[in-house]
């Protein structure tokens, strides 16, 4: 591995992705991804008493499908690197508890998959680990109760307002598998004054822009090289802006462009809004779209930025803005 | 970075499009509107039944605070209030599911943790600010009496 640039890598001898598992709610199941999940569950709560808990089970069921897939055992893995929405990332901790995996709790918002993957890349290829995993979950329940408000509550969400997915993906990461990890990029920081928590698309899309422009100046790769640029997870608006806030840098992506959180759901149909977000909802489209279609050939090489609104519910209630970050992950047809 | 804030903020309020002010509020005014006509309708029904008008009319509050708490225990009032909005929100209706979804959604960290603690975090500030308004007017009242102002 070498640096291209500050936070900007290139994978002398890339690590491969050897399985992955998704899984999704009811609401995943419905939409136009639901048939490419591993499993879904029409039992928002899982069976469990609390929304933690399911979300918890959500994580538990996608390594242990991506583990299944790969036949191997928990004690295959010498790592796993993990987190989520919840208060000191609880679905990871009680989600992989079971597993017994010496583990590193991650927190990067919705870009957690970008940075767990990107992280875990980074163990494999530097010998420190045979095997590494790199899970992520979201519940659209655990999630409003903890920033918004009650469940039952009847209040009106705006047109910018995003659906946090009830979802999670985990991704096995090793020397051997048919899509590698050919580059990495984490992301800055970055805030342009965004206050609004019911429009977050509009909160990432500068990191988004500033990732995608790093990248491309580091690598000095051209966009052609690509059959697909999938950010995640910034919704209609968010992914408006990002193109325009491009154009204005005079890199237009607009051909290569699609958003997780717009493929996740139909719009049209699913009451989303603006589009799906949280952690799982980019998870969810990696493990169900983009890695098997990479693996089957579909495409050859693809960029995978997931980003992530770096907010508190008292940071937010304090009248701070809302920081965005994106990491960025580029994967390959082995 | 290399993006202006000002410039950004152009751009945001262009690609984020609003509230459809038009539909939301002719929905509330319907809903809202029916809402209370309604409620007329029962505290009419109540007085038939042998009720004063002053009892009809707490015996009407009562039944609005009973049907929305069983509509959110039903999981329907967020449903509906989707819709209507402020339809929903502002008549008595709206205060009784702000405490009933706490109340279910809390009960996981205990009766006293979570429900007790939490039953009013939504209606909580309407109850602190009305109560206060309350106070400031009948202080008003008590200073305009005091000055032999005729009311």
């Amino acid at each position: 591995m070498r640096p291209l640039g500050r936070g900007v890598w290139q994978f002398s001898l890339p690590p491969r992705i050897l399985s992955q598992g998704a899984v999704g709610g009811r609401r995943e199941a419905a939409g136009p991804l639901g048939g490419e999940l591993d499993q879904t569950f029409q039992d928002t709560s899982l069976g469990k008493v609390t929304w933690e808990q399911a979300e918890a089970a959500l994580q538990e069921e996608a390594l242990s499908l991506a583990l299944h897939k790969a036949r191997l055992a928990p004690e295959d893995l010498d790592l796993v690197l993990a987190g989520d929405l919840l208060n000191q990332c609880v679905s990871s901790t009680f989600g992989l508890l079971s597993f017994q995996i010496p583990f590193l709790g991650q927190y990067g918002a919705c870009s957690t998959m970008a940075q767990t993957l990107l992280l875990g890349a980074m163990a494999v290829d530097s010998g420190a680990c045979e095997r590494a995993a790199a899970v992520t979950s979201s519940h659209f329940c655990a999630a409003e109760r903890q920033f918004r408000l009650p469940l039952e509550y009847g209040g009106q969400r705006s047109p910018t307002a995003q659906w946090t997915a009830t979802a999670a993906g985990a991704v096995v990461l090793s020397r051997e598998g048919p899509v590698q990890v050919e580059r990495g990029l984490a992301g800055r920081i970055v805030d342009l004054g965004i206050r609004d928590p019911a429009n977050m698309g509009a909160a990432m899309a500068p990191a988004a822009a500033d990732t995608l422009l790093r990248f491309f100046q580091a690598t000095g790769a051209s966009p052609a090289e690509y059959d697909a640029l999938f950010t995640g997870d910034l919704g209609a608006v968010g992914s408006q802006l990002l193109l325009e806030l491009l154009g204005e840098r005079g890199l237009d992506l607009s051909s290569l462009h699609q958003d997780c959180g717009l493929l996740l759901y139909d719009r049209d149909r699913q009451d989303v809004h603006s589009g799906g977000s949280g952690c799982g909802c980019s998870a969810a489209v990696l493990c169900g779209r983009i890695l098997p279609r990479l693996a089957a050939g579909e495409y050859r090489r693809v960029l995978f930025c997931a980003t992530g609104a770096l907010l508190s519910p008292t940071t937010q209630q304090q009248g701070a803005s809302i920081p965005g970050i994106c990491h960025l992950v580029q994967l390959g047809r082995a | 970075m290399v993006f202006s804030k000002e410039r950004y903020k152009q751009l945001v309020e262009r690609a984020s499009p609003p509230s459809p002010l038009g539909k939301d509020c002719l929905l509330a005014f319907l809903f809202g509107g029916g809402l209370c006509a309604g409620a007329q309708g029962l505290c009419a029904l109540y007085q038939t039944w042998g009720l004063s008008l002053p009892q009809a009319r707490t015996a009407v509050s009562l039944s609005l605070i009973f049907l929305s708490a069983l509509l959110t225990a039903l999981g329907w009032y967020d449903q509906i209030a989707k819709y209507a909005g402020a339809g929903t929100l502002v008549p008595i209706t709206g205060f009784a599911n702000s405490v009933v979804s706490p109340a279910m959604e809390f009960k996981t960290e205990g009766l006293v943790t979570g429900l007790g603690a939490k039953l009013f975090t939504v209606a909580g500030p309407v109850l602190v600010f009305g109560v206060t308004a309350s106070v400031v007017y009948g202080l008003v009242l008590v200073l305009l009496q005091a000055l032999g102002v005729p009311l």
